[in-house]
């Protein structure tokens, strides 16, 4: 039971320092999504994110510093196994389940749905 | 006119209502925290059907990512983001969401330039600097010999 | 003959009229404390159409026509169409109004489009151009938010100082009939710029466009504030509505008697969760063309300043981190021809 706790707790706390961000800063969501993913990065590559995803599981994965250090990781292990080449293949090889998804699924529900007035 | 522009964004700034913190935050740290929660039953759920940490993690993003990309077309994700703000923002459902609205949003332009171009307005960026940071850490981690 | 009376200020000797005015709204218009003076409410936002820019389109025409039925003139009688909206290169307007074979100017004054048009109608049947003209705009909520803003499904919150695009049209015909309410001047707004550049803060970019044109109306005609029964600005919504007060007050000018906002009136800014109130070239145009101009028709109102603001920037602009300017143009509106 504690593994969903604090699967809630650090995500939940993530989500809140994007909160803080939007409320008492200029950035914008589209900017806030790219700090975390480049924050997921460094902090995957300096080796701080992994514990976290130990302790925390789906409540660092989740959110898109997990999909960041999902990139380091990948870049990581290509890296020890091609070289050089690994740094050009493993960040997307590790994302791309998540990023095909994304594309196919919104491919389909965009040809299939229709936009809708929000304002009613 | 006798007040400088300084003068008048100081004004402006004293006249505009600031965003209600005590309830936006809470908000997001609530949802985002579901949603994250959702995930570990996912991940554990997969797991117990037998699947690897890794591969239990990797469907569970696929199905968070289904979840939010369905929510979008029946125009309820943006009706839970409106309370939720960063909550819905930051885990992988928000990146699901940044692609599936515009894709549907300019369907109206075409079907290639349209809906296929739009759709990387909002994930773009953050494909772009996630990709391009994870190649240079890779190149520091190839020079340093760090693997 | 106009009487130009400074750099600013034109008064309309020959005081043409608003014949008659026609307003269409969407639904949360339709909700809102206005409800019953419109002429339209479209509960189906789409209009039927498949894209929001033909709603929108389609809205700007059926105001047209149902403002020609009002006055009981066919189109084939107008001699000039003043129109604009806020879509990239004004298509509303163009692609609406394209079927009635009327000699068209199209124009861009964002959010002020409605005092812009409506002046210039004015000016043209003063000076005996034409007999009869109309003013039109529109805005719709769905169109300007994928062009400005993010698309509709997108997942975000809106800062307690934004405000929301109106779904409506007006449509004013103008010409000489002898009746009121009678158009007697207008003052043509100057481009201000304070550098505000929060793009969800509209209502604090234009106020000081408002500010000057209102002070410069007033200095022009020497007229105080209390000369009129109504000041109503176009779409300042509640934070630029305080900050014009508060602007007029280094000026020694107390606007807080007979100040309204269509932007304020539009909506009940807490039930229907609009934030600081309504903006877009409708918002003006549908509370000027229904509310407004019956109150003025029926005696209530005498004297009115109708001061329609608005923000200069675009997409392009913002991105490129540039800030708002912005702009406001006044029309003197009075149920009687003066001296």
């Amino acid at each position: 039971m504690m593994e969903y706790l604090y699967a809630f707790l650090v995500g939940g706390l993530l989500c809140a320092i994007g909160q803080v961000l939007i409320d008492y800063t200029k950035l914008t969501p589209a900017r806030i999504l790219v700090a975390y993913v480049v924050a997921g990065v460094i902090l995957g590559g300096i080796g701080l994110y992994e514990p976290l995803v130990e302790f925390a599981g789906a409540g660092a994965t989740v959110p898109l510093t997990g999909f960041g250090y999902l990139l380091s990781k990948g870049v990581k292990e290509a890296v020890a196994e091609k070289g050089l080449l690994g740094a050009m293949t493993g960040g997307l090889t590790a994302a791309a389940a998540g990023i095909t998804a994304a594309v196919v699924f919104g491919f389909l529900v965009a040809l299939i749905f229709k936009p809708k007035d929000k304002s009613v | 006119m006798n007040i400088t522009p300084n003068e008048y964004n100081e004004m402006a700034k004293k006249a505009s209502p600031g965003t209600k913190s005590y309830k936006t935050i809470p908000a997001a740290f609530l949802v985002g925290g579901l949603i994250c929660t959702l995930g570990q039953l996912l991940n554990n759920v997969y797991m117990d059907a037998g699947m690897s940490k890794d591969t239990a993690s990797t469907v569970t993003s696929i199905t968070l990512i289904f979840a939010a990309a369905l929510l979008t077309g029946l125009n309820l994700y943006n009706k839970i983001a409106k309370f939720a703000g960063a909550g819905t923002l930051v885990p992988i459902t928000g990146f699901s969401n940044g692609v599936v609205s515009p894709a549907l949003e300019f369907k109206s332009e075409g079907y290639v330039l349209g809906l296929g171009a739009k759709l990387f307005v909002i994930a773009g960026p953050v494909i772009v600097y996630g990709i391009t940071a994870s190649a240079v850490y890779g190149v520091i981690l190839y020079l340093f010999k760090l693997y | 003959m106009s009487q130009r009376i400074s750099k600013d200020t034109i008064l309309l000797t020959n005081a043409p009229s608003i014949l008659a005015s026609a307003a269409v709204v969407g639904k949360k218009e339709g909700e809102g404390p206005l409800a019953r003076h419109f002429d339209i409410i479209y509960d189906d936002t789409t209009l039927g159409e498949e894209t929001w820019e033909k709603s929108e389109s389609k809205m700007q025409k059926s105001a047209v026509e149902k403002a020609l039925e009002k006055a009981n003139l066919s189109s084939s009688e107008i001699q000039l169409l003043f129109a604009g909206d806020l879509l990239n290169q004004c298509i509303s307007s163009s692609y609406g109004l394209r079927d009635f074979d009327i000699p068209f100017y199209g124009l861009y004054g964002a959010c002020s489009t409605m005092t812009e048009s409506l002046g210039l109608a004015s000016l043209f049947a003063d000076n005996g151009l034409l007999d009869y003209g109309v003013a039109v705009t529109s805005s719709h909520f769905c169109s300007a938010e994928r062009q400005f803003r993010l698309p509709l499904e997108y997942g975000g919150q809106r800062p307690p100082t934004s405000q929301w695009t109106v779904t409506g049209s007006g449509a004013a015909i103008v010409g000489q009939s002898g009746k009121p309410p009678y158009v007697r001047g207008v003052t043509i707004g100057k481009i201000i710029d304070m550098g505000i550049k929060d793009i969800n803060n509209m209502g604090a970019a234009m106020a000081p466009a408002a500010h000057n044109t209102i002070k410069t109306f007033l200095q022009d005609t020497n007229t105080r504030p209390e000369d009129y029964d109504l000041i109503l600005t176009g779409d300042l919504g509640k934070v630029g509505s305080d900050l014009l007060i508060d602007l007029l007050k280094h000026d020694q000018i107390d606007l807080s008697g007979v100040h309204q906002d269509c932007g304020k009136l539009i909506y009940d800014l807490e039930a229907q969760d609009v934030h600081a109130g309504g903006s877009g070239c409708g918002c003006c145009a549908s509370v000027l063309c229904s509310y407004i101009l019956k109150r003025i028709q029926e005696g209530v109102l005498h004297n009115v300043l109708v001061i329609a603001t608005g923000a200069l920037m675009s997409t392009t602009s913002f991105q490129q981190g540039e800030s708002i300017p912005g702009i406001a143009h006044l029309v003197y509106l009075s149920d009687s021809k003066g001296s």
